[in-house]
Parts: C-alpha cells; structure tokens; sequence
C-alpha cells in the first residue's frame, strides 16, 4: 500500500492585521494517507484544517516542510491531475446552470465529446442533480452546491479525493447519501481525504484520522487503534420499578412516568439490576454498553491541551 | 485550451456585467451628442464630430478596461471561486492569461460597437467612410489593452477601488509623461537628464497610442511610426502581464 499524500513537518503562518503580526497556524504539520483508505483530518474551528488543505493544493505555499502527492512535489501542477477537490462552502459561478459549470470544468481538466457528456450525466446522476441541471447555481441550496461540488471534484476521476467539512450544510438525509457516496469512493479505489469536525461522521466512515489542534497533529493512528473497546458504562433503562429501589447499584440520571435511566458502572451490578427488575415484575426498556467514543478521545485531547 | 477555456468564462461573466452596458450606453450618447455639437460649431463640423466622437470611444473605452479589469481577479478570490479552479492541474499563469484575452475579447467587441456607432454617424453627415479613422481606433484598441493588462496588474494585490484608483493614475501619467522629453531636452546633460531619462523609459507614454489629430486632420501617419507604436504597445503590455504574473504565481489565497 502507497502513501498517497505525505506532508513533512509543513510550518505557516499568515500576517493580518495593518501593522503585520505574524500568527502561526500551522506548526510543523506531519501525516500521511495511504492508498485506498478514508483519511478524517479532525480538529475543532480555526484549528488549520482548511489551512492544510490549501497548502496541499497550492492555494498557500509554506514557509517550511514538504508536501508530496503521489510522491510528486505539491508544487508542480502536475501533482493535481489526479486529485479532486470540494472546498468548504463552495462557492462557485453563479450565473452558470449546475450542467454548464460542469463543462467548464471538464473542459479545464481536457475532456471533450462524448466522454465529457457521458461523465457530466454520470456524475449528475451520483449526487442526485439530475433534475436540478438546468438551473442556475445562485438559485441552489447549500445542499445542492456541496452536491454540485462534489460532482465537480469527481469530473477528471481522482485517485484522491480532497473534502473539507463536505456535510456542513447538509440535511440528515443528505448526510447519509454523501456518507454512502463516500464510502463508494473507496469501494472503487479511490483514496479519500476528510476533514471535519463532525465526529460522528469521520467515526462512521473513516480508517484512519489524525486529530489536529491549534496548528500541531495531537495523535494520528487507525481508528480502532484510537478507541479502545473497553465498556465504559452500560445505561440501563427500566420500566414499573421505583429507582430509589436501585440505590447503590447505579447511577439514576433520569425518571421520567414509571422509566428510570440508570448508568451503571461495574459489570456485577448490571446483573444485580436486572434480578431486582425481574423481581418487582419491572420490565427492560434498554441496555446499552457505552464504549469509548472518537468524541470522548477528541474532548479529552482537547481539555489536555 | 485551458487559457481558452476561462478567457470563454471570462467573456462570459464581463458580458453579464452591468457597468459594461452602462458605459456602452454614455458612450453611445456621447457619440450622438458630437452630432449636435457639431450644429453649434462654426467651421469644419466634421472636426467636432470626429474630435468627440474618437475621444468618446477612448474615454469610455479606458473605463470599460480598468472598472472590469480591476475587479477581475479580485472577485474569484473574494468569491472563492478561484480555489476549485486552482486545485485543478492548471498553472497561475494560465489562469491570468486566460483572464486577461476574455477582458480584452470583451472589450474588442465594445470597441468595434462604438466604431460602429461612430462611423454610422460620420457617414451620416458625409456620405463617405473615411478607412484612415479606423487607425486611429486601432490605437485606441491597442491602449484599452495596456490599460487592461494594467488592471489586472493591480488586482493581483489590491481592491477594486484602490486598483482603480492607481489604473487610472496610471493613465493619466501615460497620458501627462511626455512633457518630460521636453524637460530632458531642457536640462544640462548630466545626473539630472540621465534620471529623467531613465524616469521616462520607465513611465508609460501613452500618447504613443495617438492618431487622433492625424487622422482628424488628415495629416499623414508615417508607417514607421505606427510600427514602432504597435512594438510599444506589444512590449509594454507583455511587460505589465509579466509583473501580474509574478506577483500572482507567489500569492496565498486565504
């Protein structure tokens, strides 16, 4: 397995303000994604997500490090030619319909013809544009722009596919058809690279992550490397049982009608909970093991910093 | 064909631009207007009509130029549309070149309207088409396209308001530097004259670009001139998109 995208100890810092002051937002950034994986680059905003981003496609260069695709120096424009790219909040010509602006790009990338055609078709079809084609881009939703976007970035069949935050402004059902189209992204080869600071997403989808916080990779590894499988709790819900009668066996954190939510923390109490319900002639609404989450590592990391 | 294809967008986004329509249409007034002017003039009218008229062309066309070519650049990246186009395998320079020839497509298109406008109105008053004028249009397309590379030239780095500003400083000065070949003539030869020489080959001298007395007053166009011009105008131009360019090729799109 190759390594697709390779950043080496990658340093920038920009200079705002009337009288320059330099701020460094990224502070010798390093990782690597491997051919054929779903890559979640992880932090919380102004982290330098979008920052390393652009420094992979040459929109900023930086000051140190190097950047390598497909082992091709990110500074030639060649480095791009497999690459696609779905920016964060695309915005894009407004006054092109959804199928014009995808012959622009495809004329940009050399297609002609009938491929060109057979690909726009294709790739409308893939983010369910279709009937949206003949419209123009400023009467599209946020949806239907990152869905556009997403066509765009797929039109010269990219061996790496680059999205930042691709489900914000999306709705729950747009979320999942992107998820699946991501995964499907994968399934045919393609090597897919994700930023987010939706956890539940990269956790759903995603092989490997690196998290990155004020400008610095804070940890990097396979996902299940990450999360340990360890139970951390198991919340409890029963039915027709008074919870003052569970005292000492758990956690109450809710009662609500004849319901208690118990959150129990040692596994010989579990069992303990259960004989007392079958007891009082009480029911078992739920049980739920509570493993560590991506969301649990990432806040901790967060905290620690 | 990647310069084609975003100089075609280019066209296609300047065509949409209300400024343009908006200075075709002062334009178009303008020209009629030299009509009505020449009624009041005692003497030759064909002077005055020829005199407003190219001034017009050239006026409205050097706003067309620099109100389009400043804001060029600066839209894509205040909209951001220029970091999908830059992601694609595409050079910087491409993207300017492309940028610059579908202003210029679209400014040659609104110089031939108003030539058109112009000519119908002169051949209205003489029955005659008069073929020396449309050197002096020639020169005035040749200019638009400096001022537009120009334009652009400032847009890498700037707003559209400040870009503006200096485009037209710019102008003006094309406009103003020959009086320092006058000055030089005037000063003693020595650390004065050579830094007013060097001041003047670095200054635009745009005057170079204009026919309109010749051609008004029918007085003959040396062709040696008129080449020496076009080299100008060729060099000139290739010089300020070289500049654009360097300053394009290092810029950080935040």
């Amino acid at each position: 397995m190759g390594k697709v995208l390779e950043l080496n100890n990658v340093k920038k810092s920009y200079k705002l303000g009337f009288i320059p002051k330099k701020k460094q937002v990224l502070k010798g950034v390093s990782f690597y994604v491997n051919e054929g994986e779903i890559f979640g680059y992880l932090g919380p905003n102004g982290a330098g997500k979008t920052t390393t981003i652009k420094c992979i496609l040459n929109l900023i260069f930086p000051e140190a490090g190097e950047i390598k695709i497909f082992g091709e120096d990110s500074l030639r424009p060649r480095a791009r030619q497999k690459v696609g790219f779905l920016p964060e909040n695309p915005y894009f010509y407004d006054y092109l319909t959804g199928r014009e602006f995808l012959v622009f790009y495809a004329d940009l990338l050399g297609l002609h013809g009938q491929k060109k055609q057979e690909k726009i078709n294709y790739l409308l079809k893939l983010v369910g544009m279709e009937r949206a084609a003949e419209l123009q881009l400023r009467k599209y939703s946020r949806g239907m722009l990152q869905r556009i976007g997403l066509a765009q970035a797929l039109l010269n069949d990219p061996a790496l596919v680059i999205l930042d935050e691709p489900m914000g402004g999306l709705d729950p059902i747009g979320r999942k058809e992107f998820r699946d189209i991501i995964v499907n992204l994968k399934k045919e080869g393609k090597t897919v690279f994700l930023s987010s600071h939706i956890l539940q997403d990269i956790e759903m989808i995603c092989d490997r992550v690196a998290i990155i916080l004020a400008g610095e990779i804070i940890n990097q590894g396979y996902l299940g490397d990450l999360i340990s499988e360890k139970v951390l709790y198991t919340e409890i819900t029963v039915a027709g049982v008074p919870a003052e009668e569970f005292q000492g066996l758990g956690e109450s954190l809710s009662s609500r009608g004849d319901r208690v939510l118990l959150k129990v923390y040692e596994e010989s109490n579990i069992e303990k909970v259960l004989n007392l319900t079958l007891q009082k002639k009480g029911k078992i609404v739920s049980l739920v093991p509570r493993t560590e989450t991506l969301e649990d590592i990432f806040v901790n990391m967060v905290k620690n910093q | 064909m990647k310069i084609t294809t975003i100089a075609r967008n280019t066209f296609k986004e300047a065509k949409r631009d209300r400024v343009l329509y908006l200075l075709f249409f002062f334009a178009a007034i303008c020209l009629l207007f030299s009509r009505f002017l020449a009624l009041l003039t005692v003497g030759d009218r064909v002077k005055i009509i020829k005199d407003v008229g190219l001034a017009s062309i050239q006026l409205f066309g050097m706003l067309m130029a620099i109100l389009m070519g400043t804001g060029l650049v600066y839209k894509e990246i205040d909209k951001k549309t220029i970091f999908t186009l830059l992601a694609k395998p595409i050079h910087r320079v491409e993207f300017l070149l492309g940028k610059f020839l579908g202003l210029v497509l679209t400014i040659f298109i609104m110089t031939v309207l108003m030539a058109v406008i112009f000519l119908l109105i002169l051949f209205l008053h003489t029955f005659t088409i008069e073929w020396s004028i449309l050197i002096a249009i020639l020169y005035i397309f040749f200019e638009l396209c400096l001022m537009t590379a120009v334009a652009l030239l400032f847009s890498t780095f700037t707003t559209p308001i400040l870009a503006s500003l200096y485009s037209l400083g710019f102008y003006l000065i094309g406009h103003l530097s020959w009086s320092l070949e006058i000055l030089i003539k005037k000063v003693k030869s020595g650390v004065g004259r050579a830094a007013l020489q060097v001041l003047y080959i670095i200054l635009p001298d745009l005057e170079n670009f204009n026919f309109k007395t010749e051609v008004v007053h029918k007085l003959p166009i040396p062709t040696k001139l008129l080449g020496i011009s076009f080299v100008y105008g060729l060099v000139y131009t290739a010089f300020i998109l070289l500049l654009a360019m360097l300053i394009f090729r290092r810029r950080d799109f935040i």
